[in-house]
């Protein structure tokens, strides 16, 4: 029907032009409000709503999924003309978020994935993260004996970057280039079981191991402790996450590259196409979304997929200049020679 | 009783049998997974690992031999550690200024405050408020890991002062050969005095003491296990070269805190107040013990052994990560309880629960070695753990009919 959409683009300029952002009433909904990572979010996501005089409305679930789904029903009733979720369990929200959808309010997941028809999934590319730590690793090191210390192993998030790693070292692997020497999941990504599990790899392979493609920073601690322990510190370790202890490791030569996901983008993100979807915009006319079809169900949905960043020795600046981190953080303890971040005065 | 005479033998040893079954199941293991990795097992290096490994667990299983054996239960060791870790760290990173030699002792010292500090506290709620300690550690459990994310934010902390990460025992955290084989030579002496002065002691009031060749085979093991355990710590070496690491300092105080708290269960007030109120909470009261102080002593000594395993863990770690010790409070337990502590309370030995945490950490060490996977590993341990606790009970009952 051309003409209702005429008629729905002629609203949408209309709206636009009459600054229509200022009635939009955006209802955010967190999991949890735990985890240091969601303040970043908020912050980048409310000033950019406040820069398009968006008004903003938020709950935290706890952990909870039955408190999600009440936090949902309470935003729509004050008024949200939009939602963004951070799904707790995306599976037990499916009802409430049909019930928003029926009222004609548009959905945005955010960082995790709602598999439902008309949601935008906003996200950063996780099997990426997994090919950049691979990628930059084998840069470092070519060929030789790998070992693999991979997450939790009931989170979906480490398979996801280990499949991503196995995208960019299979052929090597089966050319014989690289030989796994050790491929070990950590349960609950603690830094002290990748400890114990490094120290046990090393040892059974009598410390023949050229590099660790260790999923995050965290346990990247892990591994160059029990590296130290056998003067082994300087051969190739990946991470994620842009830790501050992690920078500190790459400047110092420890740790090759974290993998950053700058949180605020997704935020900002997330907040301009909320705002775009409350105002008629379709999906597809989002900047940067694109049709993705890549989760466990493989429905069709609208998803914008942030490029996460490699730092490394080289690029440390980034983080500095983009207020993660500061300059004596990062260069803390560092001995010539220092990376080109250190070196300032 | 017409006992043969081996068993009489066995007897005139007063072998704790608990202890012994321990320690026969953590030999068949370790020759099990000596067969299964080729050889890699028992290596040096990898006892030391081993030992390194059981430290953490095995430093807060000393204390909770004392828990369990006074009837009472303490699930919060695991976030302690995250909180008095957390503390050790943020202080000598952030407080304290960096380069300062008294900086990493100060906040050493104050982290093992810390963990008396959270001890006390929750003995106060289990003694004076009867809170069950159940539902007080439970709480502890979660307000101590919150309070250790809350420190930084979920941040991790790091570097930490190189002399502070040898307290962890990495490349430098060692004693050497030197200082080994003499700690090892002042044990075998202390050991030979006190067993030569309790026969005395024995005789003079008259109490049956064992007979000569008793106390000669006890010694001899013991002297036997000492030098054989210098000489493993010994026969590691430094990367690259042939120079000796020895003990490692984080086991260092893992025997350090063993052989305290057993002197302190079996020699102290404290310690035989505490196990009398596991086996009969009202008898003692009514004999007139303060039963509160005892509780709330207990706890502490917990809270700073928990301590101690924080600044260990974070040393060994080279950082303060929020999550430092998550499930600990199981394997602890575990190690106590598989030591022969039992959960009815009223009796526990602090050489089963070492053994027993090395008996947990060889199963997890053996395993990785052999590249098992951890959901398997998971099962493992857990099936073990089941059996070890069956068959102490069952010959416990056949024991004590």
């Amino acid at each position: 029907m051309p003409a209702l959409r005429a008629i729905a683009l002629a609203n949408v300029l209309i709206a636009i032009a009459l600054g229509a952002a200022a009635d939009v009433t955006v209802g955010v909904s967190w999991s949890n409000f735990q985890e240091e990572r969601w303040k970043t979010d908020e912050a980048a996501m409310v000033s950019e709503l406040e820069r398009l005089g968006a008004r903003y409305l938020s709950a935290d679930a706890q952990s909870s999924v039955e408190k999600q789904t009440a936090d949902l029903e309470s935003l729509l009733a004050r008024g949200a003309d939009v939602l963004i979720v951070l799904p707790q369990d995306a599976d037990g929200l499916v009802p409430a978020l049909r019930a928003a959808r029926r009222e004609g309010v548009p959905i945005v997941a955010y960082d995790r994935l709602i598999e439902l028809p008309g949601v935008l999934y906003t996200s950063f590319d996780n099997r990426e993260v997994g090919r950049i730590q691979a990628r930059e690793v084998r840069k470092a090191s070519p060929q030789g004996r790998y070992v693999f210390v991979k997450g939790s192993p009931q989170d979906p998030n480490s398979h996801f970057v280990h499949a991503g790693q196995l995208d960019v070292l299979q052929p090597g692997i089966e050319s014989g280039e690289i030989e796994v020497v050790g491929d070990q999941f950590v349960d609950g990504w603690l830094p002290e079981g990748a400890q114990r599990v490094s120290e046990q790899i090393l040892t059974a392979n009598d410390d023949r191991v050229d590099a660790v493609v260790c999923s995050n920073d965290g346990m990247a601690g892990g591994v160059v402790a029990a590296l130290a322990a056998r003067g082994l510190v300087g051969i190739p370790v990946s991470g994620q996450d842009g830790d501050h202890a992690a920078l500190n490791r790459i400047a110092r030569g420890a740790q090759t590259v974290s993998v950053w996901k700058d949180a605020r983008e997704l935020g900002r993100r997330a907040a301009t196409a909320a705002v775009a979807l409350a105002n008629g915009a379709s999906a597809a006319s989002i900047e940067r979304a694109i049709s993705w079809n890549g989760g466990p169900r493989g429905l069709e949905i609208h998803a914008i997929l942030l490029e996460p960043i490699a730092i490394t020795r080289a690029n440390l600046d980034i983080v500095i200049d983009a207020g993660w981190v500061t300059r004596d953080v990062v260069c803390r303890g560092v001995t010539a020679p220092p990376p080109p971040a250190c070196r300032h005065p | 009783m017409n006992d043969r005479a081996p068993v009489r033998g066995l007897r005139a040893l007063e072998l704790d049998p608990s202890v012994v079954g321990i320690g026969c199941a953590l030999l068949g293991v370790a020759v099990y997974f000596e067969l299964a990795s080729d050889g890699v097992f028992l290596t040096p290096r990898n006892l030391s690992n081993l030992a390194i490994q059981s430290s953490v667990v095995g430093i807060m299983a000393a204390g909770m031999v004392l828990v369990i054996g006074s009837r009472q239960i303490d699930l919060a060791v695991g976030s302690i550690v995250g909180v008095t870790g957390m503390t050790a760290a943020v202080m000598q990173v952030e407080w304290l200024p960096a380069d300062a030699a008294w900086g990493w002792p100060l906040a050493s010292a104050s982290a093992l405050a810390v963990g008396v500090a959270i001890g006390l506290w929750q003995g106060y709620w289990i003694a004076f408020r009867g809170v069950p300690a159940f539902i007080v550690t439970l709480a502890g459990l979660l307000i101590f890991r919150g309070l250790a994310y809350l420190w930084t934010d979920g941040r991790t902390v790091a570097p930490l002062h190189p002399a502070f990460e040898r307290l962890g025992g990495g490349i430098d955290g060692s004693i050497g050969a030197g200082w080994s084989s003499l700690l090892g030579l002042a044990a075998v002496l202390v050991l030979a005095a006190a067993t030569w002065r309790r026969r005395r002691h024995r005789q003079q009031h008259g109490i049956p003491a064992r007979p000569p060749w008793a106390e000669f085979v006890r010694l001899a093991a013991a002297t036997a296990g000492i030098a054989g355990f210098v000489a493993v710590m010994n026969a590691y070496t430094l990367p690259r070269s042939e120079v000796p690491r020895g003990i490692p300092i984080p086991v260092l105080f893992l025997l350090g805190t063993a052989l305290s708290v057993h002197l302190l269960a079996s020699r102290t007030r404290l310690g035989r107040h505490a196990f009398a109120l596991g086996s009969n909470p009202e008898a003692t009261l009514l004999a007139g013990v303060r039963v509160r102080r005892v509780t709330l002593r207990v706890f502490a000594l917990m809270g700073g052994l928990a301590g101690l395993a924080g600044v260990l863990t974070s040393a060994r770690l080279g950082a303060g990560a929020s999550s430092m010790g998550t499930l600990a409070e199981l394997s602890v337990i575990a190690a106590a309880v598989i030591g022969g502590t039992s959960l009815r309370g009223g009796s526990g030995s602090v050489a089963g629960a070492l053994l027993g945490a090395v008996f947990m950490q060889s199963l997890e060490n053996g395993m990785v070695l052999l590249g098992v996977s951890s959901a398997l590993r998971q099962v493992c341990i857990g099936l073990v753990l089941l059996l070890a606790v069956w068959i102490d009970s069952a010959t416990r009952a056949r024991r004590q009919p």
